[in-house]
C-alpha cells in the first residue's frame, strides 16, 4: 500500500483507481474533521447551540415555563419545539456538535499519542548548523578548555535530555525538555471522553425520584416507581431493579431569621440500609441527621431533603356519627412564608350505591397560614409554624374520583365546580379545634397541622467515574499549561589561542509565551554574560 | 457592633472606588502629559506616526523633557493609589465577612467586590513584573469601576446570612475560585480589546501610547493560561457540591450552562493559539467571547433568568 495517489484528481484520471479516489475522499474527510481548525469550528458550534439551553426554559428543569412560553409566544413555539430548542441537550442536533468533537478529538488525540510515545524513545534532533536564525541566541569564548566548557554545558543541562555530538572542529549540545507537556495534554483530552462516558452511564442506567414523607413517622421505601410522586429514569431503568432500603422521617425542624429567611432545615431520619434488610433487622432503624448539603449515602445511592411543607389535618364527623380524618400534604404557594394551598377529600362512609356516592364526596379547600395574619382574609406573616389558620370551602358533590382521569391532589377538578357537580357547601376560617357545620349536620374541624418533607432518591453510576476523570483533566490541563516544551542547543569550538566559543540557542516548541526568561537564565550561567535580550 | 463593620465595609468600598477613580485620572493626565511630549519631539500639527516605538521604561538616551517627567510622576501616582486602594478594598471585603459572620462571597454584591479586587491585586503583580505595561492601568481600572459602582448600587445587598443551599464550605472552595479566575480573565479580556484596538490603527493617539501588540497579547494569554485551570477547578467544585445540595452533579442549570459555554469558548481560545492563522487576532476575539460569557453569566442569567443560582440577593 506504498502507493503514492496524493490527489484525487490524478487517482479519478487512472482507471483502475476508483476504489483510491473513494479510499482519498475517506481519508480526506477523515484529516479534515480531525484538524485542528474543524475543531475549532465544533467548539463554537458546541457553545452556540448550548446557549439556548440558557435562554429557553428547558422541560427538563421546568415544564410550566415552557407551558408559559407555549401561552406567551404561540406562534414561535410549537416551531422551536419541533427544533428541540426546549429539550436542547436531549436534541439530535445537539448530539451530532459533540458527537463529531469528540470524534475529531479522538482522531486527533490517538495518533498523537503514538507520537508521543515514539518521541520519548527518540533522542534530540541534530544540532542546526546556523544557531544565529534561532529566536533565542548568544555567543562568547569562554576562557576554558573544550572538555571544561563541554563539562560546565552538561552540568548545566541537568533535567535535560541531551545528545551530545563530535562534530569534528568541536563539540555540539542538542537538548529538550517539558515532555510532560504533551503528556499532560494528552491526560487532559482523554480523561474528557472518559468524563462523557461517565456521564452517558449516568444517563443510561441512573434514576431520580421524588416524594413526600409525613414527619413524625412517614416512612418510605425505595421498592419501585410507585411508591414516587414523581420520578425520571435513565434510558435503561425500567425501575424493576431499584436498591431497597426504608427511610423514615422522624422529626423535621427549620429554623428562620427574624425576617423569614431560612437559616437551617434539619430531619431526623431513620433508614434501613439493604443489608439490614437483607439481614432481617426490620425493627431496628439507624440514625441519620438528614440536612441540606448533607445527603444520606446508601451504597451509591444518595437522599436527599429537597423542601418542606405543611399537612393541615381535618377530621369530618358525619351525621351519622361516623369520622373520617385526612391529612393529605398542602403545597407552598409563597416560598416566602409558606401560605400553602390544597384539597383535603373524603368520602362518606358506608355509601355503596355510586349515584350516591357522587354527590356526598366532599373536599377541604383553601389556604393555610403557618403564622396567620389573624385578619378575616388569611395571610401567612411566617413561614414557621406559630398560630397556624385555614381558610378553607367545604365543597360537595362529584369529585370526579371516578372518573379515571389523575388528577391533583393539591386541587380539584375545576370543570366539576363549573359544571355545578361539585357545589361549595361552606366558607370559614378556623383555628386549630375549631370546626364549622354543615347544612346537613356534617361537622369539619381543622384538629391541627403536621410537617412533611419532601425527599429525593438519586442514582447515579457514573458519577465516580465523572469525579475522576474531571480531577484527571485538570492536572492534565495543569501540566499541559504550566509546562513549556523547549529546545536548546550549544555549540562549542576550541578557538586559537586557548579557549573556547560558544554558541547557543533556543526554541520554544510550543506558544510563544516565555521561553525567554529561561534562556536569559541559561546564557548568562553558561556564557557569564549579563541577562540581556539579544 | 457587626453591623457598625458592615457600614465600615461598605465606606471603605466607596473610598476605595474613589481612590480608583483619581488613580484613573493620574492615568489620563500621564496619557494627556506624554501626548504634549510627543507633540514637542515630533512638532505640533505634524503628521501622526503611524506605529512608534512602544513607549519602554524611558531609555535613558533620551531628553528627559518636562512633561515626560510630570507625565512620569503622574503614572507613579497612580500606580501608588492603586496599591491604596486595594488596600481599602480588602479590608472591606474582611470587614464584611466580620459583620455577616460567613465567608464574604453570599451574594453579588459580595461577588462582584470580589472580582474586582482580584483583577486589581493582578494588575499590581503584572505591574511589579514588566512597569512598562503602567498605562494599560487606565483600561484595567475602568471596568473595575464600572462593575464596583454597579454593585454598590443595583446589586447592592445588606450584610446578612445566607440561605441554607449557601452553608457549606463548598462555596468558600467554589465561589472562591470562580471569582478569582473571573477576576483574571477580566484583566486577560481587557489585554485583549486593547490588542485589537491597537493592531487596528484606530485611535491612534490613545493606543499607541499603549505597550506594544504582542506584549498585550502575552499578557492576555498568561492571564488565560493562569486563569482556566482555576475555573475549570472552580466548575469541577461547583459540581461537587450540586451534587451534596442539589442531588445530582450537572443539571444544565442556566447558570452550568453559561459556565460551560464560556469554558468551551476558553478552550477554543486555547486551540486557537495553536492553530496557524488563528493565532493572534482571531485568538484575541475569542477570548473577548469567553469574557463576555463570564460578564453575561453573572449578570444576565442571575438578575434575568435566575434558575438554580438565584443568591444574588436581588428583590
Amino acid at each position: 500500500m506504498s502507493t503514492r495517489t496524493d490527489t484525487p484528481t490524478r487517482a479519478h484520471r487512472d482507471p483502475d483507481s476508483r476504489a483510491w479516489f473513494g479510499v482519498a475522499v475517506v481519508r480526506n474527510a477523515w484529516r479534515a474533521l480531525t484538524s485542528m481548525r474543524t475543531a475549532l469550528v465544533l467548539l463554537f458550534l458546541l457553545a452556540v447551540a448550548a446557549l439556548p439551553g440558557a435562554l429557553l426554559p428547558q422541560r427538563s428543569l421546568n415544564r410550566n415555563l415552557v407551558d408559559q412560553y407555549f401561552a406567551d409566544y404561540p406562534a414561535i413555539a410549537p416551531v422551536l419545539d419541533d427544533l428541540g430548542f426546549f429539550d436542547v441537550f436531549a436534541a439530535p442536533w445537539f448530539a451530532s456538535i459533540y458527537l463529531l468533537l469528540m470524534v475529531s478529538l479522538v482522531g486527533c488525540v490517538l495518533p498523537r499519542t503514538v507520537e508521543h510515545a515514539s518521541t520519548l524513545r527518540a533522542m534530540p534532533v541534530a544540532t542546526p548548523r546556523k544557531l544565529e536564525r534561532l529566536p533565542h541566541h548568544g555567543t562568547a569564548v569562554l576562557d576554558a578548555g573544550l572538555d571544561e566548557a563541554a563539562g560546565r554545558v552538561r552540568g548545566r543541562l541537568k533535567g535535560w535530555r541531551v545528545r551530545e555530538d563530535d562534530d569534528g572542529a568541536g563539540r555540539t549540545f542538542s537538548a529538550e525538555k517539558g515532555y510532560v507537556r504533551e503528556a499532560g495534554n494528552l491526560v487532559f483530552h482523554l480523561s474528557l471522553i472518559g468524563l462523557l462516558v461517565g456521564f452517558a452511564a449516568g444517563k443510561l442506567f441512573g434514576y431520580e425520584g421524588q416524594v413526600i414523607v409525613a414527619s413524625g413517622g412517614g416512612q418510605f421505601c425505595n421498592t419501585g416507581i410507585l411508591g414516587y410522586d414523581s420520578f425520571r429514569a435513565g434510558l435503561r431503568v425500567d425501575g424493576t431493579d431499584l436498591a431497597p432500603f426504608c427511610v423514615r422521617v422522624d422529626d423535621f425542624r427549620a429554623e428562620y431569621l427574624p425576617n423569614g429567611q431560612a437559616e437551617s432545615f434539619d430531619a431526623s431520619l431513620g433508614y434501613q440500609s439493604i443489608e439490614d434488610l437483607e439481614a432481617g433487622r426490620v425493627d431496628e432503624w439507624r440514625y441519620f441527621p438528614l440536612a441540606v448539603n448533607n445527603p444520606l449515602r446508601l451504597e451509591g445511592n444518595r437522599v436527599y431533603l429537597l423542601g418542606h411543607g405543611y399537612a393541615p389535618r381535618f377530621t369530618v364527623t358525619f351525621p351519622d356519627g361516623q369520622q373520617r380524618t385526612g391529612d393529605v400534604q398542602w403545597r407552598p404557594v409563597d416560598q416566602v412564608t409558606l401560605l400553602s394551598e390544597g384539597a383535603t377529600k373524603f368520602e362518606r362512609p358506608g355509601v355503596t350505591d355510586d349515584e350516591q356516592r357522587r354527590t356526598t364526596q366532599l373536599a377541604v379547600t383553601g389556604l393555610l397560614a403557618p403564622t396567620t395574619s389573624g385578619g378575616d382574609l388569611v395571610t401567612s406573616v411566617f413561614p414557621a409554624l406559630r398560630d397556624p389558620e385555614v381558610a378553607i370551602d367545604v365543597l360537595r358533590g362529584d369529585l370526579g374520583l371516578d372518573d379515571g382521569r389523575g388528577q391533583s391532589i393539591f386541587q380539584v377538578d375545576r370543570a366539576k365546580v363549573d359544571s355545578g357537580e361539585l357545589v361549595r357547601v361552606a366558607r370559614a376560617n378556623l383555628l386549630p379545634g375549631q370546626a364549622t357545620t354543615l347544612d346537613d349536620g356534617t361537622v369539619v374541624r381543622f384538629d391541627g397541622v403536621r410537617e412533611w418533607v419532601s425527599i429525593q432518591v438519586s442514582h447515579d453510576p457514573g458519577q465516580n467515574a465523572v469525579l475522576v476523570f474531571a480531577v484527571l483533566m485538570l492536572a492534565g490541563l495543569g501540566l499541559s499549561l504550566s509546562i513549556r516544551r523547549r529546545r536548546f542547543w550549544a555549540r562549542l569550538t576550541p578557538v586559537d589561542g586557548g579557549g573556547t566559543a560558544v554558541e547557543i540557542g533556543g526554541l520554544a516548541r510550543t506558544d510563544r509565551a516565555g521561553y525567554g526568561e529561561e534562556f536569559d537564565r541559561l546564557r548568562a550561567d553558561l556564557l557569564q554574560t549579563p541577562e540581556k535580550d539579544a | 457592633m457587626l453591623t457598625e463593620f458592615a457600614l465600615y465595609s461598605d465606606r471603605l468600598l466607596m473610598a476605595a472606588v474613589g481612590v480608583y477613580v483619581l488613580a484613573m485620572i493620574l492615568h489620563g493626565l500621564e496619557f494627556a502629559r506624554e501626548r504634549l511630549e510627543n507633540d514637542v519631539l515630533v512638532g505640533a500639527g505634524g503628521p501622526p506616526t503611524p506605529e512608534p516605538p512602544a513607549p519602554a521604561p524611558l531609555p535613558p538616551a533620551r531628553p528627559a523633557t518636562a512633561p515626560r517627567v510630570q507625565a512620569n510622576r503622574f503614572g507613579r501616582m497612580a500606580v501608588a493609589l492603586i496599591v491604596l486602594g486595594a488596600g481599602l478594598h480588602i479590608v472591606s471585603i474582611v470587614l464584611r465577612g466580620v459583620s455577616a459572620e460567613r465567608w464574604p462571597l453570599g451574594n453579588m454584591y459580595e461577588f462582584t467586590s470580589m472580582i474586582c479586587l482580584t483583577a486589581v491585586v493582578t494588575w499590581l503583580v503584572v505591574l511589579r513584573r514588566s512597569p512598562a505595561m503602567r498605562p494599560v492601568g487606565l483600561f484595567v481600572l475602568l471596568p473595575v469601576v464600572i462593575l464596583l459602582f454597579l454593585g454598590g448600587t443595583v446589586l447592592y445587598a445588606q450584610a446578612a446570612p445566607v440561605v441554607p443551599a449557601l452553608r457549606s464550605y463548598w462555596l468558600v472552595v467554589h465561589v472562591t475560585t470562580i471569582g478569582l479566575s473571573s477576576g483574571l480573565l477580566l484583566v486577560s479580556g481587557t489585554a485583549s480589546l486593547l490588542f485589537l484596538l491597537r493592531r487596528s490603527g484606530r485611535f491612534a493617539s490613545l493606543a499607541q501610547r499603549l505597550p506594544g501588540a504582542d506584549v498585550l497579547d502575552r499578557l492576555a494569554y498568561r492571564t488565560t493560561i493562569i486563569a482556566f485551570p482555576l475555573y475549570t477547578f472552580g466548575v469541577i467544585t461547583g459540581a461537587i457540591w450540586a451534587e451534596a445540595a442539589w442531588g445530582r452533579f450537572w443539571g444544565w442549570d442556566p447558570k452550568e450552562t453559561v459556565a460551560f459555554v464560556a469554558w468551551v469558548v476558553y478552550a477554543a481560545y486555547l486551540h486557537a493559539r495553536a492553530t496557524a492563522g488563528w493565532r493572534t487576532g482571531s485568538a484575541a476575539w475569542i477570548n473577548v467571547a469567553g469574557f463576555s460569557m463570564i460578564i453575561f453569566n453573572l449578570f444576565f442569567i442571575n438578575i434575568v433568568i435566575a434558575g438554580l443560582h438565584s443568591y444574588a440577593g436581588l428583590g
